[in-house]
């Protein structure tokens, strides 16, 4: 009985299908005669704006504190609680976002999109961190980071990496930027936020894969000093260049160097640079040389990377979602594959004209073409500075840190005897002062 | 020699500063453009849920282990049916509440007779894990009435929602914090 009642209703059912919408209203709400109330959906209140507000003033506070404690106090078991610090409140209690590293992404689609209104608290975690380095160095970087304090945190057994081999691997760090910036402005995906490497450790729970991921830079990180900060990191690669030119920073030995060579031993990211030795005059010319090809080797490599960039333009089109989708449904209207996929379906269900999504896909492919000129271009040209770079001439007579490199993390005033007599010294006036 | 070292030291110090000028000038222009496009509310994601195909992405993508999507029941818009395409299966073996008659794959909607012939649906949050089972039955077959919400005593607002970017039928949008559900409603086309 039950069954034949069962297939009644459902032989009803589907002639109501042929309207052809889904979730009308088949079935009139029934008027109760028993005196029932409808129930009211519960609608919990997201988190208060006001929570941002002050996640906001502890980055002020944590930036100017590590400034203070870099430049001034010079103590690296304080700038190692900050980072603690830093670690459990934007890590663990705020779950790793919004972070500045992203922010990146958000200011890129709010220049681009014009649609697109932008949090203000995403504004300050993106502009404070580069203020802050224009004025005292990467101080962001040393204590308020959350991703460059669990790297930090693990680094037990430090070994050095070759200079050739950080510097072919800080490329990476430029490339990730420009595709960051480009998946970004044409509103693709925010890449930086879909591969971070620690936000699952944050958030205790995440994609398998990003986990797995995670947890090899961590192991990576035992031996290499912060290898995304150094390797990966988009962020750091802005504030290398404003760290190039802070009012202020790290300085190794607070009065004269006495070149002991501890502090370069010390550093585990290969921040600290000898001083130079003479160069006699064949050096002067075979160094022009070079740098006078390099200087034009330049263009050409701008050049290439940008023809290159173009090429890929079809590849690099498919993270846009609307790509994808047209290119299914391409395939799938010529034949050429079948079934059909979710987004397949549902756009089918949205009766859109698939002209219409050919041409907002054709349409985001030149946005791709152009951007992925500008992203080869900008590859060519970091690839032709730092030849450039690595070419000239530099005059240093003491270890010094170096401006782009130095994380401002302080391990090395530990190390720096000069730094000791400092110490003792103010000590003694401050005892004799009592 | 002395004398041009000194001149060459100020010059690259002119062009330092000159440098950092340039860039203090650069943030305060990007500052002041951003200043332009800020926005007034702050915003959370949510999900329309006239656009939701119930793919069943919204209970395995989530960042969180225990998704922030679940089913929300407008009861306006409801049936009341006997037999509820939301509750049952395709093809169950008896209407009753048994366990292998439901479509929800962890017991979450409860079903219980209000008046002759009308059965209320309710949604137990804690079980449900937003996989939009019934949801697609619901819409298949039914009103409507069961659709998926991001709960914001769940949700963590992701600057890049994990879910929004595996979402098939673009239903994810960012709607403002004060308006932070789209509920369905009676006579909505």
């Amino acid at each position: 009985m039950v069954r034949l009642g069962f297939l009644i209703v459902s032989v009803a059912l589907l002639l109501s299908l042929c309207d052809g919408a889904s979730g009308v209203e088949r079935f009139p709400p029934p008027e109760f005669e028993s005196g029932y109330e409808l129930p009211s959906p519960t609608t919990p209140s997201p988190r208060q704006d006001i929570y941002e507000y002050v996640d906001t003033i502890v980055l002020l506070l944590a930036l100017v504190v590590g400034s203070y404690l870099v430049l001034k106090k010079r103590s690296r078991s304080a700038i190692f609680a900050l980072m603690i610090f830093s670690l459990l409140y934007f890590g663990f209690w705020r779950h790793g976002c919004i972070c500045s590293i992203g922010a990146i992404q958000n200011v890129t689609l709010s220049i681009f999109d014009h649609s697109y209104a932008i949090p203000v608290t995403v504004v300050l975690f993106f502009l404070l961190p580069l203020v802050f380095t224009l004025f005292f160095g990467r101080v962001f970087c040393a204590a308020v980071c959350p991703l460059g304090a669990m790297q930090d945190f693990v680094l037990l057994k430090p070994v050095s990496v070759p200079v050739w081999l950080e510097n072919g691997l800080r490329l990476f760090a430029y490339v990730y930027l420009g595709f960051a910036i480009l998946f970004a402005a044409t509103g693709s995906a925010f890449i930086i936020c879909r591969y971070d490497p620690f936000v699952s450790f944050f958030r205790l729970g995440g994609n398998i894969n990003i986990l797995i991921f995670g947890a090899c830079v961590l192991l990576v990180a035992v031996f290499v000093g912060r290898p995304y900060c150094r390797f990966l990191c988009p962020y750091g690669v802005i504030l290398r260049q404003f760290s190039r030119i802070s009012r202020r920073r790290v300085r190794i030995a607070p009065d004269e160097c006495i070149h002991c060579k501890l502090c370069a031993d010390a550093c585990p990211f290969g921040a600290i640079r000898e001083p130079t030795a003479e160069w006699t005059g064949r050096d002067y010319i075979v160094a022009k040389k070079r740098l006078a090809f390099l200087l034009v080797l330049l263009p050409v490599l701008i050049l290439a990377g940008g023809w290159a960039g173009a090429k890929i333009n079809n590849v690099t089109a498919r993270m846009h979602p609307m790509v994808r989708l047209a290119e299914r449904v391409y395939l799938e209207d010529t034949g050429e594959v079948e079934g059909t996929t979710d987004p397949s379906t549902a756009f089918r269900t949205t009766g859109r004209e698939t002209e219409d999504l050919y041409a907002e896909a054709s349409q985001i492919r030149e946005k791709f073409g152009f951007g992925g000129w500008l992203l080869g271009g900008f590859v060519g040209l970091v690839v032709g500075l730092k030849l450039v770079g690595l070419s000239v001439r530099r005059t240093r007579t003491d270890y010094e840190a170096d401006r782009a490199s130095c994380l401002a993390c302080g391990r090395c005033f530990e190390y720096c005897p000069q730094e000791h007599a400092r110490r003792k010294k103010s000590e003694q006036a401050f005892d004799q002062k009592r | 020699m002395m004398a041009k070292d000194k001149d060459s030291i100020t010059r690259r110090h002119f062009l330092r500063d000159g440098l950092w000028g340039g860039c203090l000038a650069g943030v305060g222009v990007v500052a002041g453009f951003l200043v332009g496009r800020l926005r007034k509310n702050d915003t959370v994601w949510q999900i329309d849920p006239y656009t939701c195909i119930a793919c069943g992405n919204c209970a395995t993508y989530c960042v969180l282990e225990e998704s922030a999507v679940k089913c929300m029941h407008a009861h306006a818009v409801c049936g009341y049916c006997t037999i509820c395409f939301g509750f049952f299966g395709p093809e169950p073996a008896d209407i009753n509440e048994g366990a292998e008659n439901q479509v929800c794959p962890t017991g979450a909607i409860k079903r219980s007779f209000v008046e002759d012939p009308y059965y209320e649906y309710t949604i137990d949050e804690s079980l449900c894990n937003g996989c939009g089972k019934c949801v697609k039955g619901c819409n298949t077959f039914g009103n409507g009435s069961l659709f998926l919400q991001v709960r914001h005593d769940r949700c963590l607002n992701c600057n890049e929602c994990s879910i929004a970017a595996a979402c098939p039928s673009q239903a994810f949008k960012r709607v403002p914090a004060d308006k932070p559900y789209l509920l369905k409603t009676v006579g909505h086309a």
